[in-house]
């Protein structure tokens, strides 16, 4: 047990080339490609990370930042290109190799166990030890001495169990194990997203001392008022490609949301909802909220398609589930069909003929390993009388009305008993659809509904969605996608850190809706982000 | 736990015992184990033959440690393998095995001791790297590559033998019923095994790194730990305890029969008393002393109704109750926690 295997980073032949700049890079990507089963992920990037410097680096949901980092951090090896460290070639095998050779990433998810002390974690695998057994005096020193260097000695007790620390203190735990490994590039991947508003300012004085200490820091953040508070660098990415790098002083925010988004409409859309199709408000939303979610004020009419965008974390799947009765309201009205009531749960939201196509179809949508039959029947069988229930093929009709679902949905598969997990992505987002077809939903929440699938699938399930909503359903669909927000829905609703910020009609520009999905154009820190500490009063 | 609190005059005093207990992190099991001598004083008061408290009785107190050797020996092993986020059902096989195996080899012969001792041991070794390379290398899940290995060594046992086989020589028979003063030496070696085990877990890096490796197996990978070789290491152990408790059951019995592990219930009853001991069927939580008490809570119930003489299979229901309820607690316990 006593070696790790950390395998040294191996260099490779020749030196940089690179370094115009007057502080030589600690990190440089050049040229990297990463390519995944049917999507380019990184196409041609080159960024360098200088010491001592926060690089911000943002971009759209997709855009390829997460997957850049992974590659810097050893978690995905380039299909092209490659990493310069001080000037010299590397190439990780590993996380921990890359962790070895000082660069550290720090995810939203932290790698920490909670059920161990906090000096526990940060020396794990190199407690300090004679014959075997660790000196936790020793342990305990060097723990003190490297929360000391980020002055978090009075904020954390080495003894503490995990577990017990707020997210903000784990976080510098996590930060404290980076510097205890002597990382010189420290990547920090949506730090704030769990953070609340007055721990925010914790991390922002530790990261100046980071700074100072000379440590590159790479900041992904959506939140482009943190960028521009925090960053001498940004960098910005879409669809894989990286857009530019500037001097964060040389640029507006407006101008980076420009570089954000501004991209060709390629995909097909069906035609968008005309006004006699518009019927009357069918759902609506006054003041609810729940941990998540904050004050929301939506109204939502049959025959119409209402697209929610945002940011990952804004609350947009929080808001379907807290409608669909997964993690409901708790305060708040929501009229259905003009009667005051709230879904408790998800039975309840399907008995009232709600359907909610959700964001990960494997695991929420689809009993994988069934067959097409069972699974576009699922939920019609626990609509249906106990006795109808009891058989589990149900009655001959049942047969007949799964089938004809399928085809109207255009599945496409050997056979109505062909297992679920063998279709592909796009074929069984068709079945969840028809599952919900099934029960003549009348009101179909749709998140994510073409994550993953290829254009004819996309086309099809668009073309469906359209359909149920000219037949006179309640439309809600949440994308990531922007040009699928702009090219589907009737209205546009915008979220941001849990509420509502903004709704705009259909066909806006992606400028528009990024403007408010980030933050930017909502009065910055001090109007929006400070209610987020002052929960609203119940009622 | 309300047991343990004064009768409470004002809800406030109880809440506070109740929130001191929370958040001492003390695991209820020591509570538990408290309130079961304080029922078996009740129900000895009530329903007992004689007028001494048998409680009282150091020969009885004597016979509680004594009957928790065997399970406690082996259930130290269980401990580790289920801290690491495994499980070891072979151990009742191979308790079956170490006790035939025992009895065949020393024949009666106090010179074949030593070696017979040895290659026990080894076989034991062997037995828990196979468990621990089938779950890391092949990525059997836990619970089938340890039945299986049982199964196949209840097979060989039973195609070479079909009842007691060989005796162990009666010098041997010491580790069973010799004592040092008043002290059994077996009562000595099960909390030697316990110390052991506590002194490599909380004290020891493989300790340290076991719990790692149970609570998170890629955060144990991604900080370097060898979870492969910490994971078998732990079922090497467990193993090893398993062949301890052979040796002491068939000391016991003088000679050993394929079945006497089995009917023993070792690989249920060690499993059970580790998690009543606040050890986590999910790993990365517990210890061994919560184990020991575990254990204890078993034997006090036997020997409490024994001495009262009241069915057997109330005791067993009153098992159940207390293995469900035990885990029930915890449960909530750390949700609280969480939340």
């Amino acid at each position: 047990m006593a070696e790790s295997f950390l395998t040294e980073a191996q260099p490779v032949t020749e030196t940089s080339s690179s370094g115009a700049n007057d502080v030589p890079p600690v990190l440089e990507a050049q040229n990297i490609v990463k390519r995944f089963p049917g999507v380019v992920a990184l196409n041609d990037v080159s960024v360098a990370f200088a010491p001592g410097e926060v690089h911000a680096v943002v971009g759209e949901n997709g855009a390829g930042k997460s997957t850049l980092m992974k590659v810097l951090a050893g978690a995905h090896r380039p299909d092209e290109g490659r990493l310069l460290l001080n000037g010299e070639p590397v190439i990780f095998n590993h996380p921990s190799a890359a962790q070895a050779s000082g660069i550290s990433i720090i995810y939203q998810e932290f790698n920490l166990l909670p059920d161990r002390t906090v000096m526990e974690n940060i020396y794990l695998g190199r407690e300090p030890h004679r014959f075997g057994i660790v000196d936790y005096k020793q342990l305990e020193v060097n723990t003190r001495r490297v929360l000391r260097e980020l002055e978090a000695e009075k904020l954390i007790d080495p003894r503490a169990m995990l577990g017990t620390l707020s997210v903000a203190q784990q976080q510098v735990v996590e930060i404290a194990k980076a510097i205890s490994l002597d990382a010189k590039v420290l990547i920090m991947d949506e730090p704030t997203a769990a953070l609340a508003t007055h721990e925010v300012a914790v991390l922002t004085d530790l990261i100046h001392r980071l700074r100072a200490r000379g440590i590159a820091i790479i900041y992904i953040s959506h939140r482009l008022i943190e960028v521009f508070e925090l960053s001498q660098k940004v960098t910005v990415m879409k669809d894989g490609e990286l857009i530019g790098t500037k001097p964060t002083s040389d640029v507006t925010m407006g101008q980076v949301v420009e570089m954000m988004v501004g991209r060709v409409l390629t995909d097909y859309f069906p035609e968008r909802g005309r006004p006699e199709d518009i019927g009357p408000m069918a759902l609506r939303l006054e003041n609810a909220s729940n941990k998540m979610l904050h004050n929301i004020d939506l109204e939502l009419r049959s025959g119409e398609i209402v697209g929610v965008a945002g940011l990952q974390g804004s609350g947009r799947t929080a808001l379907a589930q807290a409608i669909f009765g997964v993690d409901p309201f708790e305060t708040g009205t929501m009229v259905i069909q003009g009667e005051p009531r709230l879904l408790r749960k998800p039975a309840e939201a399907v008995r009232r003929r709600f359907g909610y196509v959700t964001e990960d179809r494997k695991t929420e949508g689809l009993t994988l390993k069934q067959p097409i039959n069972d699974n576009v029947l699922l939920t019609l069988r626990t609509l249906q009388n106990k006795l109808a229930r009891a058989f589990r093929n149900g009655t001959r009709n049942d047969k007949d009305l799964a089938l004809e679902l399928a085809q109207r949905v255009d599945v496409r598969a050997p056979g109505m008993d062909s297992e679920v997990q063998y279709l592909s992505g796009g074929n069984q987002q068709k079945v969840v659809l028809a599952k919900w077809l099934a029960t003549d939903a009348s009101v179909l929440i749709f998140d994510e509904p073409t994550r993953g699938i290829d254009v004819e699938a996309k086309a099809s399930i668009h073309d469906r969605i359209r359909e149920l909503a000219r037949a006179g359903a309640v439309v809600m669909m949440i994308s990531s996608e922007l040009p699928e927000i702009i090219g589907m829905s009737d209205r546009v609703v915008v979220m941001w850190d849990g509420r509502i910020v903004g709704e705009l009609p259909g066909g806006s520009s992606e400028a528009e809706i990024m403007q408010l999905a980030t933050g930017f154009a909502n009065g910055g820190f001090e109007g929006v982000a400070a209610p987020a500490s002052n929960p609203q009063p119940a009622g | 736990m309300a047991a343990i609190s004064p009768p409470a005059s004002q809800t406030s005093a109880f809440d506070r015992a109740r929130h001191w207990l929370r958040d001492s992190r003390i695991p209820p099991v020591y509570g538990i184990l408290v309130i079961i001598f304080l029922v078996s004083i009740v129900l000895d008061l009530v329903f007992g033959i004689d007028d001494q408290l048998y409680i009282f009785n150091r020969t009885i107190m004597t016979n509680v440690l004594v009957r928790s050797v065997a399970l406690g020996i082996v259930a130290v092993g269980q401990t580790f393998v289920m801290i690491g986020a495994s499980i070891d059902l072979s151990v009742a096989y191979l308790i079956s095995l170490t006790a035939v195996g025992a009895s065949f080899l020393m024949n009666g012969n106090p010179d074949n001791i030593w070696w017979s001792v040895l290659v026990l041991i080894g076989i034991g070794v062997v037995v828990g790297f196979v468990n621990g390379t089938l779950i890391t290398r092949l990525k059997v899940n836990s619970l089938i590559a340890t039945l299986g290995v049982g199964l196949i060594i209840k097979g060989l046992l039973n195609a070479a033998f079909d009842n007691f086989a060989g005796s162990v020589p009666a010098s041997f028979q010491t580790f069973a019923y010799g004592s040092i003063g008043p002290m059994p030496i077996s009562v000595l070696v099960l909390f030697l095994v316990v110390a052991v085990g506590w002194f490599i877990l909380r004290r020891m890096r493989f300790g340290a790194h076991l719990y790692a490796t149970g609570g998170s197996e890629e955060v144990a990978r991604l900080s370097g730990l060898r979870t492969e070789r910490i994971l078998t290491m732990a079922h090497i152990i467990c193993s090893t305890t398993a062949v301890l408790t052979g040796l002491f059951v068939v000391s016991r019995l003088r000679s050993g029969a394929p079945w006497v592990g089995t009917d023993g219930l070792y690989d249920l009853e060690s499993i059970a008393a580790t998690v009543i001991g606040g050890t986590t069927l999910s790993g990365g939580r517990g210890g061994v002393w919560g184990t020991l008490a575990g254990v204890l809570i078993f034997s006090l119930l036997d020997t409490t109704f024994n001495q009262i003489g009241i069915n057997a299979y109330m005791k067993q229901i009153l098992r159940g109750a207390i293995i469900i309820l035990a885990v029930g607690f915890y449960t909530v316990r750390s949700m609280r926690e969480a939340a």
